[in-house]
C-alpha cells in the first residue's frame, strides 16, 4: 500500500511539473500559427489548426497571460518534435487540388482489401451481429459473463463523441453535401476492418492468473509476428503501439475532451465561465478520478447509461427535425449524390469531396486504430469471430447512422435557408441547424456533448491504461501512477492550450494504425479461416441457437 | 428412472418455505430436488471496459458466493427429506432461466415461492411466480 502511495505521489508531481511546463507554454503559443500548422491545414480554415480539421472543433481560448521565461524553452522542445510528427503523419498528397492525408489512404485502402478479402463480411455478418447482440446464440448457463451487447455499449461509447456531432458539420462545409455521400461508403468499408481487429484483439488476448484479460493491438502484434517467427519486429511493433495508444489516450481521449467539454458548457452559460476553466477541470477530474481510481462505479454506470439514451435522444430528434423539412429532403439528398459525384464547388471537385468523407469516417469511427480492440478484448467468449461480428456495428452506428443524421439535419438547413449557420462552425453549426426548429435545443445539446465527452475519456482512459500496463507491468501501483497522471491531464485541458502536446497525440494516435493495419493484413489469413469455420458451425447446426 | 423436481430460491423466506414444501414432497414421491438459486442478471446492462475486463472473475465470486452463504445452508437442513438433493446457481432472468433449467433437467415439477410484493413493482416487472405460471412448461406450485 505504501508502495502504491509514493508511486502515486511521484505520478503526482510528475504531473504537475508537466502542467507547469505546459500552461507556461500555452501562454506563448497564441498568436501566429507555426509554419508546420499553416502548411498541414491545407484546404481549411488556418485559423483553426489542423486539430479542427480532425476533430471539427474551435479550440477554447488560450489563457491570456505574457509568456514567461520557461515556456520558450518548452516551445523550443516540444514544437518541432510536434510539427516533425505531424508532417510525418499528416503528410497529404496533392490530388487535383485536394490535399489526401496519406494516413486516410492507408486506412481506406485497408478497408477495401479487407471487405473483399473477408467477402463482404460487412454485409454477410450484420444480420448474424444483430442476432448475437440480441442474445439469440448466449448460453443460458453461462450467462452472467459479459454479454455482447455490454461489449458493442461500451465500444461505442468510446467512439461516439464530439465529432459525431461537430466534426460532421466541418465535412459538409468544406467537402460539400457530398462527402455525406463518401461518408457512408467509408463506414461500411470501415466496418470489414473493425471485423478483423477485434477478432484479433479476442484471439491473441493475454489471461493472466487471476483471471483479469488484457488485448489488442500490442498483444496481436507481438504474439502474431513472434508466432511467424519475427519476433523481434513483433515486440517492437507491439510497444510502439503501446506508447502510441498511451499518449493518444491523454491527448485525444483526454485533454481534447475535457477542453470541449468546458467549450460547451461556457457556450451555453454565454461565456459565464470565461477563466473558470480551472474550476471545471477541477471538477471533471475529481469525478473522473472517482470512477476510474476510487472505483465509484455508480458514477460511470449513470454516464454509461445517460449516453446511449443521450444518443438515441440526439437521432429521435434529429428524424423529427428532417421530418419538419421534409420538403426539402428530396433536394438535400439529391444534393449528396450530385455532390458525391460532380463535387460543385468543392476544392478537388468530386475527389475532394470523397477525401473529405474518408477522413471523416476514418476519425470518427476510428476503424483501423485498434481502439475497439482493446475494449473488445475484455469479453471472455469461445469464439474470437463473434466478437469481431458485433463489432461490425460499432461503425454502423457511428457513422452509417448518427453521422448520416447529422449530416442530413444540417444538409435540410441549408437547403431551406443557405444562410442559417451564419459564421457557425463545428458543434455551432449543427446547433444552429436544430435551433431553426427547436430554439432551446443547444442546451441539451451542450448537455449530450459533456457526457459524450465524458464516456470518451473513461473509454480511453482504459485504452491508455492498456498501452501503460502493456509496458510498465500490471502490477496495481504502475496502474495507479497512470490514473493519477490520466487525472491531471483532464484537469489541464480545461486550463491551457496544450497546442503541441495534442499535435503529439493526434499524430500518434494515427501514426499507430500503420504497425496496427500492417499486422492486420498479416493475420488477416488466420482470421479468415476462424471465421469460415465459424459460419460452417452455424450452418451446420454445431454453434445452437437458444431463442 | 427417477423423477427430477425444481425449486427455485432467492434467499427469502417463502423461497426456503419452498424449498423445504418442495423437498417433502420430493421425499415422498421418492423423486431427486434441485435447488436453483439465479443471481439476477441482465445481458443490456451498460458497463465500463474495466467493469467488462473484471467481469469473469467478479461472476465466479458471486456464484461461490451463493453457494456458500445460500444454498450450502439450506441444502444441509433439506439432508433429512428423505430425497436426494443437489444445488444449482445460475445467472440471468430468474423465471426465464429456472424455466430453461427445468427443460434441461427434465424437471417434472416446478417449485417456487411467492414473496408477495405486490403493488407498483409487481406491476412494473412482474413477479418470478407470476412470470413463471404464465411461461412454464411443466406444472407450477407456487408457495406463500
Amino acid at each position: 500500500m505504501n508502495k502504491i502511495a509514493i508511486n502515486g505521489f511521484l505520478a503526482l508531481l510528475f504531473c504537475f511539473a508537466v502542467a507547469g511546463a505546459s500552461a507556461a507554454h500555452a501562454q506563448s503559443e497564441q498568436g501566429a500559427l507555426s509554419p508546420t500548422q499553416a502548411w498541414i491545414e491545407g484546404i481549411e480554415d488556418p485559423s483553426l489548426g489542423y486539430r479542427s480539421w480532425i476533430h471539427g472543433i474551435v479550440p477554447a481560448k488560450p489563457a491570456e497571460e505574457a509568456p514567461t521565461g520557461i515556456d520558450a524553452t518548452i516551445n523550443a522542445i516540444t514544437a518541432p518534435v510536434a510539427s516533425f510528427i505531424g508532417q510525418v503523419v499528416f503528410f497529404r498528397v496533392e490530388v487535383f487540388g485536394a490535399g489526401l492525408p496519406l494516413v486516410v489512404l492507408w486506412l481506406v485502402i485497408g478497408a477495401v482489401f479487407f471487405t473483399a478479402y473477408m467477402g463482404f463480411i460487412n454485409l454477410r455478418g450484420f444480420k448474424h451481429a444483430i442476432q448475437l447482440v440480441r442474445g439469440d446464440y448466449a448460453d443460458p448457463n453461462s450467462q452472467g459473463e459479459v454479454s455482447h451487447f455490454q461489449a458493442l455499449a461500451t465500444a461505442v461509447s468510446g467512439t461516439v463523441g464530439i465529432g459525431n456531432i461537430g466534426g460532421v458539420a466541418v465535412a459538409v462545409t468544406v467537402g460539400g453535401a457530398g462527402a455525406t455521400f463518401w461518408l457512408i461508403v467509408a463506414g461500411f468499408l470501415g466496418m470489414s476492418t473493425k471485423f478483423v481487429e477485434c477478432t484479433l484483439g479476442v484471439k491473441y488476448r493475454q489471461e493472466f492468473e487471476d483471471g483479469h484479460v488484457s488485448g489488442g493491438p500490442m498483444y496481436y502484434l507481438r504474439k502474431g509476428f513472434s508466432d511467424r517467427g519475427m519476433e523481434g519486429f513483433g515486440k517492437f511493433m507491439g510497444a510502439f503501439y503501446a506508447i502510441g495508444i498511451f499518449i493518444g489516450a491523454l491527448g485525444i481521449g483526454n485533454m481534447f475532451q475535457s477542453n470541449q467539454a468546458y467549450v460547451q458548457l461556457n457556450n451555453v452559460a454565454g461565456g459565464a465561465l470565461d477563466g473558470l476553466g480551472w474550476l471545471i477541470g477541477l471538477i471533471m477530474a475529481a469525478v473522473v478520478f472517482m470512477v476510474i481510481i476510487g472505483g465509484i462505479k455508480s458514477i460511470a454506470r449513470v454516464t454509461e447509461k445517460i449516453v446511449p439514451f443521450m444518443a438515441l435522444f440526439y437521432c429521435l430528434f434529429a428524424v423529427i427535425v428532417i421530418l419538419m423539412n421534409i420538403t426539402v429532403l428530396p433536394q438535400a439528398v439529391a444534393n449528396i449524390f450530385a455532390g458525391a459525384f460532380t463535387g460543385e464547388g468543392v476544392a478537388g471537385g468530386a475527389l475532394g469531396a470523397l477525401i473529405i468523407g474518408f477522413q471523416r469516417a476514418v476519425f470518427s469511427n476510428e476503424a483501423g486504430i485498434g481502439s475497439a480492440s482493446i475494449a473488445h478484448s475484455a469479453v471472455k467468449t469461445d469464439e474470437p469471430v463473434t466478437e469481431g461480428i458485433v463489432s461490425l456495428l460499432e461503425p454502423f452506428i457511428d457513422t452509417i447512422v448518427i453521422c448520416t443524421i447529422t449530416a442530413l439535419v444540417i444538409g435540410t438547413a441549408q437547403v431551406a435557408d443557405p444562410n442559417f449557420a451564419g459564421e457557425a462552425q463545428g458543434v455551432a453549426m449543427t446547433s444552429a441547424a436544430f435551433a431553426r426548429e427547436f430554439s432551446w435545443f443547444p442546451v441539451p445539446l451542450a448537455f449530450a456533448a459533456v457526457l459524450f465527452a465524458f464516456s470518451t475519456m473513461i473509454s480511453w482512459s482504459y485504452y491508455g491504461l492498456k498501452g501503460w500496463s502493456y509496458l510498465f507491468g500490471e502490477s496495481s501501483a504502475s496502474q495507479i501512477n497512470y490514473k493519477v497522471i490520466f487525472c491531471v491531464f483532464v484537469a489541464l485541458g480545461c486550463v491551457v492550450q496544450l497546442g503541441p502536446i495534442l499535435d503529439i497525440s493526434d499524430a500518434l494516435v494515427f501514426l499507430i494504425c500503420v504497425p496496427n493495419i500492417l499486422g492486420l493484413y498479416f493475420l488477416a489469413p488466420i482470421v479468415k479461416k476462424e471465421m469460415n469455420s465459424y459460419f460452417a458451425r452455424i450452418d451446420s447446426g454445431e454453434i445452437k441457437k437458444f431463442k | 428412472m427417477t423423477k427430477t423436481m425444481l425449486v427455485g430460491i432467492d434467499g427469502s423466506a417463502p423461497g426456503t418455505r419452498a424449498a423445504e414444501f418442495a423437498a417433502s414432497i420430493a421425499g415422498a414421491q421418492k423423486a431427486n430436488l434441485l435447488v436453483v438459486y439465479v443471481i439476477p442478471w441482465s445481458p443490456f446492462t451498460f458497463n465500463t471496459p474495466e467493469e467488462n475486463e473484471s467481469r469473469h472473475r467478479r461472476r465466479e465470486e458471486e456464484i461461490e458466493l451463493a453457494r456458500s452463504k445460500m444454498l450450502a445452508p439450506l441444502l444441509d437442513s433439506l439432508a433429512g427429506a428423505g430425497c436426494k438433493v443437489e444445488g444449482l446457481v445460475r445467472h440471468g432472468r430468474p423465471a426465464e432461466i429456472i424455466n430453461y433449467v427445468a427443460g434441461e433437467k427434465g424437471a417434472v415439477q416446478i417449485f417456487i415461492g411467492r414473496t408477495g410484493d405486490s403493488g407498483l413493482k409487481d406491476l412494473l416487472f412482474g413477479s418470478v411466480a407470476g412470470n413463471l405460471v404464465q411461461t412454464a412448461s411443466v406444472p407450477v406450485t407456487i408457495i406463500p
